[in-house]
């Protein structure tokens, strides 16, 4: 479904990403962890299309197109979704709103019938219990007041209504309580199917817990360094990322 | 530049869907402003004596007066910067051949009723959608061609129709009211309004009434080099309300031109006007070439107890727009609201606001304004509260909002606040935010366009406003923010 290769960006200037190599199929749940500017919001953005990135080298397949060659909205229209860290507020746009008419942008593009309102809320309505969304929500303006949590939820709700073939969740748990962080992964789980697949990009191995990945990858310096099972993480969680750095640190020296 | 924003660059290169030329024999007034064609114009409208008396002393004022836009700073009046104009070139008075006066439907030149029809406005009834509850008062250049839904109105006593008419049919009404709200020396151009002013509305809502329909006037200006220097007057009779829109458009021409308009309310006790306008004029294209100069003084006088004056206007359109709705509180416990979008993309300018004057005890204002600046577009917000000695317990509230698109762009407020009276309250907020890159790319990554979301996001911070609007013009609102940001992301 989705193939990295070779992937260089820099965000002005500053090369972040120095030669990703990643292959997601379908039906599968990739983790990608690393420390603190290893370079994994950044791969989740430049997958996603933000202008503010540039990429410099590589190659990225999506069902074997070039991904790159789309603008950010086509990308989505094509069934690529992110969940945000930091999800931004649109003062003044209620989410129901919203959600529709992305839902309708992406249903046009790919020749569907858009829905009206009285479909999009029958089935907006089903998807948000999956979430534990309170009803009251789809009349807020989006993400407007919400509290962190509330924001995560509704990134999840949004995918659960847009219904993505490949999402990618960055740091989705960040500023989770333990509740949220199960009805947050509870709703990620009901969404697996054979034919979508997820790339969760975290700091903790807490989440894996919950959201079990079927590959764990280590991202440092802008490279994926080593890639493993579930059994990666709690490695990770036991020992930290110094080994890594170290094993790393070595290898780069013997190639250099 | 990121290919976003090139896109969005040719994108802002927008096509003004309105305008159009309808090809029309006119008549027309030679070119300049002088006694002569004051003359002339009210004897094209066989107008009594005192009328044009009236407009003489306003024409030997304006002689006298001075252009409040073009003083040297600091006694200038308005943020706006454009070249003199030249009086004598402007024609002050031209009207289709057939139709226009008291002509029915049926006289009306067809090509008139097409014009409308493509505006979206047409103006056989039986044409009109089912459940379209609007009268239509269209006024072409310098004079009304139709009124619709006249006779239905009648039934209720609600008087609507061309300013013209109401002078020939109600001389005591329109003489009563006129220039008690806006005096004919008012401003230098209320006072050439007074002057050479060729139509407009007329409306009288009788004691008790409440108006069964929207009313409405569609202004087009038409003719070239034509000014346009429409009067409105409406006057809401004790306990009675009534709703009522004006829309306007104009042909794409490399010309400016000058659109001088007053509109007066008058609302007695309990009674409630709200008065919303869509301007929609032609803007100029992207180097500021032609457009219109849109210089309107328009002022409500809530003269009753209890009563209540409510302007909302979304201006989008005109090279320059120079207005200021105003609320003039006199009678006790009465209510001035002012409900603003202004948009200036483009080169256009946009300096305005609002003046609430609260005379009488217990009044209150709310004055709500948000200005949207995109490309090199100049929006200044102006706004003047004055609480008098004996508006005990007076009370205002202004949120006044701006949002920039780009960095070429200007967003500017000047709230002039003055309060002789301990007992009020008196409040004003303010903030600036620009469209995010971070907002859009949200939208984008959600499947929604650029254009989608910059119109969505607009639409937000503008809702409160809309929100204000009758229903069928909230609908026609929302698309035309749309419209008049199309590509001014970069």
């Amino acid at each position: 479904m989705l193939e990295v290769k070779n992937l260089h960006a820099s965000v002005e200037g500053t090369e972040i990403l120095r030669g990703v190599n990643l292959k997601v199929n379908a039906g599968e749940i990739h983790a990608i962890m690393g420390p603190n500017g290893s370079g994994k919001s950044t791969l989740a953005q430049v997958l996603a299309g933000h202008e503010a990135y540039d990429v410099t080298d590589g190659q990225v397949l999506y069902e074997g197109e070039d991904l790159l060659e789309l603008k950010a909205e086509e990308r989505a229209q094509a069934g690529l979704f992110l969940a945000f860290q930091y999800p931004v507020e649109i003062p003044g746009v209620n989410s129901s709103y919203f959600l529709r008419t992305a839902l309708n942008s992406i249903r046009k593009a790919r020749g569907q019938e858009e829905l009206d309102a009285m479909d999009f809320l029958a089935q907006a309505k089903e998807k948000m219990k999956l979430v534990e969304m309170d009803a009251s929500f789809i009349n807020r303006s989006v993400n407007e007041g919400f509290s962190g949590g509330e924001k995560k939820r509704h990134e999840i709700y949004q995918m659960a209504v847009l219904e993505p073939r490949l999402a990618i969740m960055d740091e989705t748990d960040s500023g989770l309580d333990i509740d949220a962080l199960r009805i947050v992964s509870n709703g990620v789980n009901a969404l697996r199917s054979s034919d979508n697949a997820t790339i969760v990009v975290t700091h903790y191995q807490r989440l894996l817990n919950y959201i079990v990945p079927d590959f764990v990858h280590v991202l440092l310096k802008g490279r994926i360094v080593k890639s493993g099972g579930k059994e990666l993480a709690m490695e990770l969680e036991a020992k930290g990322y110094d080994w890594i750095r170290k094993e790393f640190a070595d290898a780069e020296a013997v190639s250099a | 530049m990121s290919s976003e924003t090139e896109e969005l660059e040719r994108l802002a290169t927008r096509e003004y869907k309105y305008g159009f030329v309808t090809d029309i024999e006119q008549d027309a007034a030679p070119p300049g402003i002088n006694e002569d064609i004051v003359r002339f114009i009210s004897a094209k409208k066989n107008e009594p004596e005192w009328l044009l008396e009236w407009r003489l002393k306003a024409f030997r004022n304006w002689k006298k007066m001075d252009d409040p836009t073009r003083r040297p700073a600091p006694q200038r009046w308005a943020r706006v910067d454009y070249p003199e104009i030249n009086y004598d070139e402007v024609v002050c008075y031209s009207a289709p051949k057939k139709g226009g006066g008291l002509a029915s439907l049926d006289e009306v030149d067809p090509e008139l009723l097409k014009t409308y029809e493509k505006l979206g406005i047409p103006l056989e009834e039986q044409k009109m959608l089912a459940g379209v509850n609007v009268a239509v008062d269209a006024v072409f250049d310098s004079v009304s061609v139709a009124t619709t839904f006249k006779q239905k109105l009648a039934d209720d006593g609600v008087i609507f129709g061309s300013f013209s008419e109401a002078v020939q049919e109600h001389p005591e009404l329109v003489r009563k009211y006129l220039g008690t709200v806006v005096p004919y020396n008012d401003n230098f151009f209320a006072a050439l309004n007074s002057a050479v002013f060729s139509d407009g509305s007329f409306c009288y809502i009788p004691k008790g009434v409440r108006c069964p329909m929207e009313l409405s006037t569609y202004f087009r200006i038409n003719a070239m080099n034509t000014g346009q220097f429409e009067r409105t007057l409406i006057v809401a009779d004790e306990g009675s309300s009534v709703s009522y829109l004006e829309g306007c458009t104009a042909p794409q021409r490399d010309e400016n031109q000058l659109h001088a308009a007053v509109v007066e309310l008058v609302a007695l006790d309990n009674a409630r006007i709200k008065y919303s306008t869509i301007q929609n004029w032609y803007p100029g294209n992207a180097d500021g070439v032609g457009g219109i100069y849109n210089f309107v003084t328009k002022r409500g006088a809530c003269r009753g107890v209890s009563s209540k004056i409510s302007w909302t206007q979304v201006e989008t359109g005109s090279a320059i727009t120079w207005k200021y709705p105003s609320c003039i509180l006199q009678g006790d416990n009465s209510v001035g609201e002012f409900y603003s979008v202004a948009v200036t993309s483009g080169r256009q300018q946009a300096d305005t606001g609002t003046k609430m004057w609260h005379i009488g005890k217990n009044t209150s204002s709310t004055v709500v304004s948000k200005g949207i600046s995109a490309q090199n577009g100049q929006n200044t917000y102006r706004g003047g509260i004055k609480v008098l000695k004996n508006a005990s317990n007076a009370r205002n509230f202004t949120q006044c909002d701006s949002m920039l698109i780009g960095d070429q762009c200007g967003a500017h407020t000047f709230p002039y606040i003055d309060v002789r009276n301990s007992t009020s309250q008196v409040e004003h907020e303010a903030s600036t935010s620009k469209i995010g890159e971070d907002q859009i790319f949200y939208c984008n990554q959600r499947g929604i366009s650029t254009e989608d979301a910059v119109s969505m996001i607009v639409n937000g911070f503008c809702k409160e406003v809309l929100a204000e609007l009758p229903m069928e013009f909230a609908v026609e609102a929302t698309k035309l923010l749309g419209i008049s940001l199309e590509g001014s992301v970069g």
